[in-house]
């Protein structure tokens, strides 16, 4: 505090004069005008999908009111039939597949980072600091660096092109496991553990019903951090799966941008394409997002508050 | 923690009371299986698709696979072949420069959004926290078309607005430019969040006790709160660094509608993929993919150390 004290009567406020009614109320609304800038330009991109996907192909290349306003005519509605029938309705072939390993290496992931952060905060067992070192070291490893050998791995023992090469991977998550430990440490007292073995509850029961519970915020955040790192996952499927039957939405629309590119829609516009199918593409997550705010806002700040 | 208050806190979770420590160590050696037994579904999955690739790529790197020799060892023949290999080293020379620009850029943003509302209590400053971070939610693939769109001389707003003088933001010249925007709409949000929960985790009374000092409201926001949230502002460097230094999916979906300003060497990922899938070299891909893990580990590492007083990460 001594710094503040220090250069506190450079300019020599009375005490409480940063706080007048005038001078908050005018920074008040700097304030607001600077939010409001920051939100024009995080929704920007958005906005311009939601117009565009209202535009019939050719709308999209030449509308009168520019291309961040609607054009002639409201073609959602068809734009989004020719989606899900194009192809024989691949795209929602992409999104079940999203859907698909999005749960499952989510959901495996959070198990398996409950189980693991669960030992390592309330077990002494031999080995525990050298593989917790380890586990500290992985999470500096970058996952993409994995991508490549996981494949060359994978297709020594047949296993690229199923679901199982999206999803089994996804299931690791070595910062899951260490946020769980730090939550658990600290929201699991050792002595409501002990209590429930005096009183003869198994390992497992304590666990569940006991520490499980508690740790609930921690668990819903490392849910939705690896379902959403898992959803919008582009490089390992794009390595993995080559059949297009088996990716999810966002390797699919990557595959209608090189074909758009390349003018190889076979009379359909692609690009509306691209345009509605990221439009639906996008929306599960933000609900989720909208829909989840209590948990995640608070357990997305774990890790960094210790 | 203060933001998690669902649930019940132990007063001095750092120390074990005493009793519980020697009935512990009566118990030690069912613990100790018990343990491992939680542990091991999680130790199954870690060897099999971490330690197991990490060992096969620098198995694979050791060897080099020629149409008329077929596969032979060749020691450490591909990684002085990488760190010669005018590709790779531009790559990590891109990677280098655009980390040293995009992170800072992102962190000023994300940090001046988490003060200001920090600092305002209105409908809107909630409302505009959720629409900054919606980007996080959105993946980088349909962030990287979005863009896409957004620069495109055909369709996009650009051209509208500045007619045929438009910059066309995936030109050679403003690629930079234009992949520092995509990364920082993408990622300023989701740190933005864990910055400002960092900020509403300290106390107020701090700020009360500067302000009786006669602290202006500037001087509170720069000495006092940035020094209080320090460890999470470095896991967000070592988030960005992370993520910056193995850069791929935004120039991997970007090259198409560059008009070839995105070479198939652009990132060193960028060239592993196309190495690998493009020309089956494997062998050389797996030295690069390993090789920029290690530089990658080395440099976070370092970066960890160099700062291990202020971080709770290493401790």
């Amino acid at each position: 505090m001594s710094v503040l004290t220090r250069t506190a009567d450079v300019d020599a406020p009375p005490v409480g004069a940063a706080g007048t009614p005038r001078r908050r109320g005018r920074r008040a609304w700097t304030s607001h005008v600077f939010l409001a800038f920051l939100v024009l330009y995080f929704v920007l991109p958005l906005w311009f999908l939601l117009v565009a996907s209202t535009k019939s192909g050719g709308g999209l290349f030449n509308s009168p009111n520019g291309a961040l306003w609607f054009g002639d005519g409201f073609h959602l509605l068809d734009n989004l039939r020719t989606l899900f029938t194009y192809n024989d309705g691949i795209y929602l072939r992409w999104l079940g597949n999203s859907l698909l390993y999005a749960i499952g290496g989510g959901v495996g992931a959070t198990v398996l980072a409950v189980l693991a952060g669960y030992a390592f905060a309330k077990f002494d067992f031999p080995g525990r600091r050298v593989t917790f070192a380890l586990l500290l070291g992985a999470v500096m490893v970058p996952m993409t660096a994995l991508v490549i050998p996981t494949f060359v791995m994978l297709s020594e023992v047949g296993m690229t092109n199923t679901v199982w090469a999206v999803i089994l991977p996804s299931m690791l998550s070595p910062f899951g496991v260490y946020l769980m430990r730090v939550y658990c440490a600290d929201a699991v007292p050792d002595e409501l553990l002990d209590a429930a073995r005096m009183d003869g509850a198994g390992e497992f029961r304590v666990f569940r019903q006991v520490a499980l519970p508690l740790m609930r915020p921690a668990v819903v955040t490392v849910l939705l951090l690896s379902v959403v790192g898992t959803w919008n996952n582009y490089f390992l499927p794009l390595a993995v799966l080559s059949d297009s039957q088996l990716f999810p939405v966002t390797v699919g629309i990557n595959l209608w941008q090189g074909l758009a590119g390349a003018n190889n829609g076979g009379g359909v516009s692609l690009y509306t394409l691209i345009i509605v199918g990221s439009l639906v593409s996008i929306l599960p997550l933000i609900a989720a997002f909208l829909g989840l705010q209590r948990y995640w806002q608070g357990g997305l700040s774990i890790g960094s508050l210790k | 923690m203060a933001t998690l208050d669902t649930a019940p806190r132990p007063q001095a979770p750092a120390a074990d009371p005493a009793p519980a420590r020697s009935r512990r160590q009566r118990r030690g050696r069912a613990q100790g299986l018990i343990g491992w037994a939680f542990l091991a579904p999680f130790a199954v999955v870690f060897l099999l698709f971490l330690v197991t690739p990490l060992l096969y790529a620098f198995y694979l790197s050791l060897f080099t696979k020629g149409l008329a020799t077929g596969e032979r060892f060749a020691g450490l023949d591909n990684y002085t072949r990488a760190f010669t290999d005018p590709a790779f080293l531009s790559g990590v020379w891109f990677v280098i420069r655009f980390s040293l620009v995009v992170i800072p850029v992102q962190i000023l943003v994300a940090l001046a959004a988490a003060l200001v509302l920090d600092s305002v209590t209105s409908r809107f400053a909630r409302f505009s926290r959720l629409m900054i971070f919606v980007p996080y939610a959105i993946p980088a693939v349909i962030g990287a078309v979005m863009w896409g769109f957004l620069y495109s001389p055909n369709f996009g707003p650009l051209e509208q607005l500045f007619g045929d003088g438009a910059p066309f933001l995936l030109s050679p010249d403003n690629l930079f430019y234009g992949f520092t925007n995509v990364v920082t709409w993408q990622w300023a949000g989701y740190y933005m969040i864990i910055i400002y929960a960092a900020l509403q985790g300290i106390d107020p009374a701090v700020y009360e006790a500067a302000r009786i000092d006669g602290a202006s409201s500037r001087q509170i926001a720069l000495r006092l709160k940035v020094p209080m949230i320090s460890s999470a502002l470095i896991l967000i460097l070592v988030f960005s660094l992370i993520g910056t230094l193995q850069f791929f999916t935004e120039p991997q979906v970007l090259t198409p509608i560059s008009n070839g300003a995105i070479s198939t060497d652009i990132t060193p990922n960028v060239y592993a993929f196309n190495l690998a899938f493009r020309f089956a070299q494997f062998n050389y891909a797996s030295a690069i993919s390993f090789a920029l893990g290690i530089v990658v580990f080395i440099g976070v590492y370092l970066f960890l150390f160099l700062t291990r007083k202020r971080g709770g990460f290493l401790k």
